[in-house]
C-alpha cells in the first residue's frame, strides 16, 4: 500500500493511536432500538464517528414473486450510504461496493436465523449509514442483529462484528477512518457469540498467518463485549415492555 | 383503508382530528442541526412521529452556460423503504421526485442561498450545493418536515476550504463561512378531505385525502412557491385563504430554525 | 449430567440465551433445544412452570393459526371468493361460501357485490385448503362485513393485555366508549360507534399498548375515557 497522497507521517504516537486510543480498544459503541416506529424492528448505531440506522421489515410476503424460496426465508439485505456520509458526497443509489457489502451481510446473518421458519416469505433488512469513519459494515450487522431481534424474528443467536488490522506495522482493534485508508490491513469479522462460529470475514491487506490468528482472537474477545452492548440495549427497551398479564 | 374516509369526515366536520389536534395545528415540531459530521450541513427534523434527515454537502464544479457566476443547487430525496413499507427499492419514484422539486422551489425561487456569492471563478468554478432529504420515520406530511430540514441544514451550513492552486475542495478542513442565506422559506401543506381543510397529516389521514396545496412563504409574507397534488380540487377562494393562512403558519415555524 | 436453570421467572431473555442445561427440562414457546441445553429464539418473557420453560414473545408478527378470531383486508379476487391481507407472510382466502347461510350463485351475483377491495371483515380461521392456504369462515354471528368505523393497528403481542383476565379491559372499554369494538388476533382492531368516542377508544388502546407493563393501567385508562 505505498505512500498515500494525504497520509498522516504517523499512525501511532508514544503508543497512542491519533485518536487517542490503545491498540487493543475499540471505538465507544451506542445503541438504539426502537427508532423507527412504521419498521418491524429498528435500531441505531454509533461506533465512534460511524452511525448506522436499520429498518427491519418481515416476515412479509415476498414480492416479486420469483423471489420465494419454499424451503426457507428470502433475506433481502440492502446496504446503503446516505450521500452527505462521507467527506466527498457520494452518489445516492446502489454501486458495486454497497451491492457486495449486502451479500456479505446477509451471509452474516443468515446463519443466526431459523431461516426455515419463515419459509414462503421475505424478511427485509435496510442498513443505511448517515456518517461514515470506516467500521460501517461491522456497525451495520450489530445494527442489524437487534433490529431483527426488535422485530421479534427466531434466531440462534444475536450477531457481533469488528474489524481488525494493522496500521503503522501495529495490530490495532478498530480502525478509524485515517487507519483504514493508510494502514497496511483491514479484517472485518462478525460471529455467533454462543457457539463462536464465524459469519463474516473479509480481509484486504497483506498479513501473516500468524498476524490473523492474533487479530481474530482480538475481534473475538471484543465481540464478547459486543454481545453484552447489544443484550444491555434489547433488555433495556423491552424491561419498559414487559406484559404484567400471564 | 377506505373504510377510514367516512370516520375522518365525521370527525372534520366537527373540526376535529382523531389525534385531538384542531384543523390547523402542528403536531409536536423538533429540529436539531449539526448531527451529522460529515455534513456540511445538517438537520434532523421531526413532527410527531415523521422524522427526516438532511444532509447538504458542498463541492465545486462548473457552472451552468446560461448562468457563469452562479453557484449551483441541487436538491434530492431518497424515500429509503427504511422509513416506510410504502417506499420500493429502485430508481427514485414520482413521489421522491415530486418532494424533492417541490421543496426545490420554495427555496430557488426565494433565493434562498444567494447563488451569486458562489462564484470561484467565473465560467469556469462555483460552488455547487446538494440539499439531501432521508425520511427515516413517513408518519405523513413529508413535504412540510423536508422543507424545514433542508432551510435549516442550509442556514447552518459552513463552507469547506478550497485549494486554489490544487483547484480542489479539502473535505476535511472547514472554514468559518456560512453558506450566504437571504431569505428562510417555509413551506405548509394543506390536505383537503371531502370539503374539510387542514394541516399537517399523519399517515393515515394522507391515505384518505382528496387532494393538498403546499405553499412556501417567505419573510414578508411573500408566496415563492405552490404546487397541488393529489386528483382532487381546490376553488380559486380557498387557495387565496390558504396563502394568508400559510403566512400565519410559517411564521410560527421558521421561530423554530436553530441559529446555528 | 449436570442440570441447571440459568434464568428466573419474568425474566427478559434475548435470542440465543441460555435457560436450562439438561434433558430434564422442556422448550415452550419461543424456546429451542440444542444439544442438551435450552436456549431462546426471541427476545421474550420467562415463564417457569415446573420443567417446562417457556418464552412468551415480547415482539413478532402474526403467526396465524387455526380458530384465531380476526380482523381481515380484502385485498384481491379470486375465481371462488377473495383473497384477504392479514398483515402476516400468510395467505388467507375468503371463500364466497363462508359469507353467508344463504346459498351465493355466482352465474347471477358479482363477488364486488358483497366485497370490494379495500372492505374489512370479522371472521374464524379454518382448516388449510388442499393449495395450502389457509381460509376464514363469516357466515356465523358475530362475523361479518365491517362498515364503517375506525381500524387500528396495535402489535400482536399486546393482545391479551388489550382484552384483559377474562375479557375484563376490553369490556370496560366497550361500556366506557359506548363503542363496539372488535379485537382480531392479528392485531387489527375495529371501533364502531359515534366518531369522537371513537378516537377516545383507540387512543385508550394504544395507551395500553404503551404501558402495558405499568400497574395503574386500568385506572389511566379509566380517567382518559371519562374526562380529559
Amino acid at each position: 500500500m505505498g505512500s498515500k497522497v494525504g497520509a498522516p507521517e504517523k499512525l501511532i504516537v508514544n503508543g497512542k493511536r491519533l485518536d487517542g486510543r490503545k491498540l487493543n480498544e475499540m471505538r465507544k459503541m451506542d445503541i438504539k432500538i426502537g427508532v423507527i416506529p412504521n419498521a418491524d424492528g429498528s435500531s441505531m448505531v454509533t461506533l465512534g464517528g460511524t452511525k448506522v440506522i436499520c429498518s427491519v421489515y418481515g416476515p412479509k410476503e415476498v414480492l416479486p414473486r420469483r423471489n420465494l424460496d419454499t424451503e426457507q426465508a428470502f433475506l433481502n439485505c440492502v446496504y446503503g450510504m446516505a450521500s452527505f456520509s462521507t467527506p466527498e458526497r457520494v452518489r445516492p443509489g446502489p454501486n458495486r461496493r454497497s451491492t457486495e457489502i449486502g451479500k456479505v451481510i446477509a451471509d452474516a446473518l443468515a446463519p443466526a436465523i431459523f431461516m426455515e421458519k419463515y419459509a414462503g416469505s421475505e424478511i427485509t433488512i435496510i442498513m443505511e449509514v448517515i456518517n461514515a469513519n470506516a467500521g460501517t459494515r461491522t456497525a451495520a450487522i450489530n445494527a442489524a442483529s437487534v433490529a431483527l431481534a426488535d422485530a421479534g424474528i427466531e434466531m440462534r443467536d444475536l450477531v457481533c462484528s469488528i474489524a481488525s488490522g494493522k496500521a503503522d506495522g501495529q495490530l490495532m482493534l478498530d480502525l478509524f477512518e485515517a487507519e483504514d485508508n493508510f494502514g497496511e490491513a483491514d479484517m472485518p469479522l462478525a460471529v455467533l457469540p454462543r457457539t463462536k462460529e464465524i459469519t463474516l470475514l473479509q480481509m484486504d491487506g497483506m498479513l501473516s498467518t500468524a498476524e490473523i490468528k492474533k487479530l481474530t482472537d482480538m475481534s473475538m474477545k471484543a465481540c464478547e463485549e459486543l454481545y453484552k452492548l447489544q443484550k444491555k440495549a434489547l433488555q433495556e427497551k423491552y424491561e419498559t415492555e414487559k406484559d404484567a398479564s400471564e | 383503508m377506505a373504510i377510514l374516509k367516512p370516520y375522518f369526515t365525521d370527525l372534520l366536520t366537527k373540526d376535529k382530528r382523531e389525534d385531538g389536534r384542531k384543523l390547523f395545528e402542528y403536531r409536536d415540531v423538533v429540529i436539531e442541526t449539526g448531527a451529522i459530521e460529515r455534513a456540511n450541513g445538517s438537520a434532523r427534523v421531526k413532527i410527531g412521529n415523521t422524522e427526516v434527515l438532511v444532509g447538504v454537502k458542498l463541492d465545486v464544479g462548473t457552472p451552468f452556460p446560461d448562468s457563469p457566476e452562479s453557484g449551483i443547487l441541487m436538491v434530492n430525496a431518497e424515500l429509503l423503504p427504511l422509513a416506510s413499507p410504502h417506499f420500493e427499492f429502485g430508481p427514485p419514484s414520482k413521489d421522491a421526485v415530486e418532494l424533492a422539486r417541490v421543496i426545490d422551489r420554495g427555496i430557488r425561487e426565494s433565493h434562498a442561498v444567494d447563488l451569486d456569492k458562489l462564484c470561484i471563478k467565473p465560467k469556469e468554478k462555483v460552488w455547487m450545493v446538494f440539499v439531501d432529504i432521508y425520511p427515516i420515520n413517513d408518519d405523513g406530511n413529508l413535504f412540510d418536515a423536508g422543507a424545514l430540514g433542508a432551510i435549516a441544514a442550509l442556514k447552518t451550513a459552513i463552507l469547506p476550504k478550497y485549494d486554489e492552486d490544487e483547484e480542489k475542495v479539502l473535505h476535511k478542513e472547514l472554514t468559518k463561512t456560512k453558506l450566504p442565506i437571504q431569505q428562510i422559506p417555509i413551506l405548509t401543506t394543506f390536505a383537503k378531505l371531502n370539503g374539510k381543510i387542514f394541516v399537517d397529516t399523519t399517515m393515515r389521514e394522507e391515505k384518505e385525502i382528496d387532494a393538498r396545496l403546499s405553499i412556501a412563504t417567505i419573510d414578508d409574507e411573500t408566496t415563492s412557491a405552490m404546487q397541488k397534488g393529489g386528483v382532487g380540487t381546490f376553488t380559486a377562494k380557498e387557495i387565496l385563504e390558504l396563502t394568508e393562512k400559510a403566512a400565519e403558519l410559517a411564521k410560527k415555524l421558521r421561530k423554530l430554525i436553530p441559529s446555528k | 449430567m449436570t442440570e441447571k436453570i440459568h434464568i428466573k421467572d419474568k425474566e427478559i431473555v434475548v435470542p440465543g440465551a441460555l435457560l436450562a442445561e439438561g434433558l430434564e427440562y422442556l422448550p415452550s414457546g419461543r424456546a429451542f433445544r440444542d444439544g442438551e441445553n435450552i436456549y431462546a429464539s426471541t427476545i421474550g418473557l420467562i415463564s417457569i412452570k415446573g420443567r417446562v420453560i417457556k418464552v412468551i414473545p415480547l415482539a413478532g408478527k402474526y403467526m396465524p393459526k387455526r380458530g384465531d378470531v380476526i380482523v381481515a383486508k380484502i385485498n384481491g379476487f379470486g375465481k371462488f371468493g377473495w383473497t384477504l391481507e392479514i398483515d402476516s407472510p400468510y395467505k388467507i382466502d375468503l371463500n364466497v361460501g363462508e359469507i353467508s347461510m344463504n346459498y351465493i350463485d355466482l352465474k347471477t351475483n358479482k363477488l364486488s357485490d358483497y366485497f370490494k377491495i379495500g372492505d374489512y371483515v370479522f371472521g374464524e380461521i379454518t382448516d388449510i385448503t388442499e393449495s395450502g392456504y389457509m381460509s376464514l369462515t363469516a357466515k356465523r354471528r358475530p362475523y361479518r362485513k365491517l362498515v364503517n368505523g375506525n381500524i387500528i393497528k396495535v402489535g400482536p403481542t399486546k393482545i391479551p393485555r388489550i382484552i384483559g383476565k377474562q375479557g375484563s379491559m376490553i369490556n370496560m372499554l366497550k361500556d366506557m366508549s359506548g363503542c363496539e369494538i372488535l379485537v382480531g388476533q392479528n392485531g387489527l382492531i375495529w371501533i364502531s360507534g359515534e366518531a369522537e368516542k371513537e378516537s377516545k377508544a383507540a387512543e385508550a388502546i394504544k395507551l395500553i399498548e404503551r404501558e402495558s407493563h405499568l400497574s395503574g393501567l386500568t385506572e389511566k385508562v379509566k380517567s382518559m375515557l371519562e374526562g380529559k
